[in-house]
């Protein structure tokens, strides 16, 4: 196997986040994770705004991926953090099978709310659900990894972050190999030409729902990475406001490369952040002037900051 | 392939940029040990529960540390700041939901190295914050989320205390105030926004009417979703089923909504209205709430504060601050900051030093201080939690000025489950060893 430059670099600086984890304080390592977290979720919005498709309730998965793990330790003893993750993951995969026969019939705002309404079911079924704690939502806790169970504190900390920089790495490898196969391509193809790549004998409808399924099970990898990090679960995972928080930071960090959503996640925690200390009262503002500085200068994403230089020029 | 060496030195830019950032981060983190007592507050400053909570709390609290600074309250907190230290809020919005008040309530603590933190009008934000407080060891004081789950669910907690009641108390209260002043009510109603607060009040209710109201039914029962704000369907399905009483728990813009059309549509004056949070408006309802109408506070807050000296002190002060009388989360934000300076200084530290969060919690620990609202014990939850008596009483506008009669209170055995037992279990079993004078 080989492996090109940016999946070395990739992996360059996964190993710089993990080193630098074991040094940064508790808030940061905190604030990182769940901005890697995140943006995993957003990877999956990314995924789909390739094809044309914009997906306003990626909360879905989230929530999947977050009330899985949460679950699975509180009612069927599933302590292991690693098989928590990959049952979330497998429940979104299932969930997206169904739900991706009706939505990849539609197309633009249609898919849109459509997306957004099914989260909306979700959410509205958890607060109808009392045993699940109905908005209140319920702890996380008492998690191992292989058996081992991290101390709580600096320890379990430490293990979600690297356990967050490892997933992200290995999510940015796999979505970076499937940008630049033919079917990644292809996917973007779709978007600007549905009709051509029918002409070609292929199915635009069936690659939507590959593509659909995909980023339903990395969206709930990050919503179980969120959950063991947080501590705690609630059915704000599958609000809209959480599905447009993820369109916000795909838009801040553009379509432009696989790196993009976890720099612009670590940017909006970093404003959002900053912007609750020092405004407290008018911090939606500071986020919304981000935005709209994002959207009228830099109508790429901030990845086009990087690679504005060779405009013109393929990659 | 030739760009791959511009897209390395693109990483090496933006390898610079975030140890540039880290940097200003930690220059920011060195600047808050300032030998002041940093006292974080949360509470909501947008959204929904800004208007009836969050902003009241916060500006309590500015009253309330400026005073303390300037050492302007009676005995006995007439000591300047918290054991002779001055204090400084650091004041950041509730609103966002439990994650990301997780990633706050971290960053209050390791980054802005508070001593401490109060707050949190949401009870999934008190839930999610308890464990963190337990990992962090930061002495935190919850004053005003209602729910039982808190000490239920942490009861082993060592930082985690609340110097506001259990929502269970606000119900059983008001079944008591209809035991005592409307024994022979029998049609009951209720109204609720669909979520945890809306559901569990309803439960408790529900639970101890049966108990304390024997002769009464449920007539009808509506869970519209939270800021629905138009309630025409509700009050319909309501009024036809003639209840004598509509219990609701609804707060804030929802309650006054559901104030003003329930009284046009002639529902509240067929049925008397009971409002467990009705005091966060009392201000505002003037002609359009009907007199007779039974409110709470959730506890012996805002208009049911008692006379004494703190409590007119706080009046005065709030009153001349911002020309309204306070409110019940006002109130109880007044009583957790007033908490955190008898844990302080109880703690047995010297004069003028900042004691650590552990002799915080042992200075708090089932003890018994004076707040704005009279005595309070620390009782419950192995002293983690407050217990006081609650009142109600009836709304009452006659010549452009409000005011509340008919009071009734009950004392804090009265309301409150025993230690160790669940409100639900204590209802269940018909208020074993109650004691009400």
């Amino acid at each position: 196997m080989r492996f090109d430059k940016t999946e070395i670099s990739l992996a360059l600086v996964a190993i710089a986040c993990v080193l630098f984890g074991f040094v940064s304080p508790g808030w940061l390592i905190f604030l990182l994770t769940i901005a890697l977290a995140k943006a995993l979720v957003v990877q999956g919005v990314v995924m789909q705004m390739r094809s044309g498709l914009v997906s306003f309730g990626q909360g879905l998965f989230y929530c999947i991926g977050g009330y899985t793990v949460g679950m699975g330790g509180q009612f069927f003893g599933i302590h292991d953090a690693i098989a928590a993750l990959a049952l979330g993951m497998a429940v979104a995969i299932v969930v997206a099978m169904i739900l991706g026969l009706l939505l990849t019939r539609y197309r633009d705002i249609f898919f849109a709310m459509l997306s957004l309404a099914f989260s909306m079911i979700l959410f509205g079924i958890l607060v109808k659900s009392q045993g699940l704690g109905s908005t209140d939502g319920f702890n996380v806790h008492n998690w191992t990894v292989f058996g081992w169970a991290p101390e709580t504190g600096a320890d379990s900390q430490q293990t979600v972050f690297t356990m967050t920089v490892l997933a992200g790495l290995l999510i940015a490898v796999l979505i970076h190999r499937y940008t630049k196969a033919g079917i990644g391509v292809i996917c973007e193809a779709v978007r600007e030409n549905e009709v051509r790549v029918e002409y070609l004998g292929l199915s635009p409808r069936w690659l939507l729902y590959g593509n659909y399924v995909a980023a339903a099970s990395v969206s709930a990898l990050g919503g179980g990475l969120t959950a063991l990090a947080t501590g705690h679960v609630d059915p704000e995972m599958a609000y809209w406001t959480t599905s447009g928080e993820f369109i916000f930071i795909a838009l801040l960090g553009g379509l432009g490369h696989v790196a993009a959503p976890f720099i612009a996640a670590i940017v909006f925690s970093v404003v959002r952040t900053y912007s609750i200390e020092f405004v407290p009262n008018t911090w939606q503002m500071i986020l919304g002037f981000t935005l709209l500085g994002v959207i009228v200068f830099l109508p790429k994403g901030l990845w086009s900051l990087v690679s504005r230089e060779k405009s013109g020029e393929r990659t | 392939m030739k760009n791959n060496k511009a897209t390395f030195s693109k990483y090496l830019v933006s390898g610079v940029a975030a140890l540039a950032l880290t940097a200003g981060m930690a220059t920011g983190a060195s600047a808050a040990e300032n030998g002041k007592f940093r006292v974080g507050i949360v509470t909501f400053l947008s959204g929904a529960a800004a208007g009836p909570f969050g902003v009241p709390s916060a500006n309590a609290a500015k009253v309330l540390v400026e005073a303390l600074n300037k050492g302007e309250l009676p005995a006995p907190y007439d000591k300047m700041g918290i054991n002779g230290v001055e204090i400084e809020a650091v004041i950041i919005d509730e609103a966002g939901g439990a994650t990301k008040q997780v990633e706050e309530y971290r960053n209050l603590v390791q980054r802005q190295k508070v001593d401490a933190v109060i707050g949190y009008v949401s009870s999934g934000d008190c839930l999610a914050i308890a464990p963190v407080a337990e990992e962090l060891k930061t002495f935190t004081i919850a004053y005003d989320c209602g729910t039982p789950r808190l000490f239920a669910d942490n009861a082993d907690a060592q930082y985690m205390f609340r110097t506001g009641l259990d929502a269970s108390v606000d119900n059983i209260g008001a079944v008591r105030y209809l035991a005592a002043t409307r024994p022979d009510v029998t049609r009951l109603s209720g109204i609720q926004q669909n979520y945890s607060w809306g559901q569990d009040s309803w439960a408790d209710f529900t639970a101890a009417a049966a108990k304390l109201l024997p002769e009464s039914e449920i007539v009808e029962e509506q869970f519209p979703k939270i800021y629905q704000g138009q309630y025409g369907a509700e009050i319909s399905a309501l009024s036809v089923k003639r209840p004598e009483i509509v219990h609701s728990s609804f707060w804030g813009g929802d309650m006054e909504a559901l104030v003003l059309q329930a009284n046009a549509r002639g529902l509240l004056e067929d049925a008397t209205g009971l409002l467990t949070c009705g005091e966060a408006s009392f201000a505002t309802y003037k002609d359009q709430a009907p007199n007779g109408m039974i409110i709470g506070a959730r506890g012996p807050f805002g208009a049911f504060a008692p006379d004494n000296a703190l409590n007119t002190w706080f009046k005065g002060a709030y009153t001349a601050a911002y020309d309204l009388d306070p409110v019940y989360p006002a109130t109880k934000m007044a009583q957790a900051i007033l908490g955190l300076k008898f844990a302080a200084e109880n703690a047995g530290v010297a004069d003028k030093e900042i004691p650590t969060a552990e002799q915080l919690a042992s200075g708090i620990k089932g003890a018994t201080f004076e707040s704005v609202s009279g005595t309070v014990e620390m009782a419950r939850a192995n002293g983690h939690q407050a217990m006081q008596g609650i009142t109600y009483g009836e709304y009452h506008y006659e010549d452009d000025k409000a005011s509340i009669v008919n009071k009734v209170s009950f004392s804090g055995e009265c309301v409150t489950p025993p230690e160790g037992v669940s409100a639900a279990e204590w209802i269940a079993e018909g208020f074993p060893g109650a004691q009400c004078n």
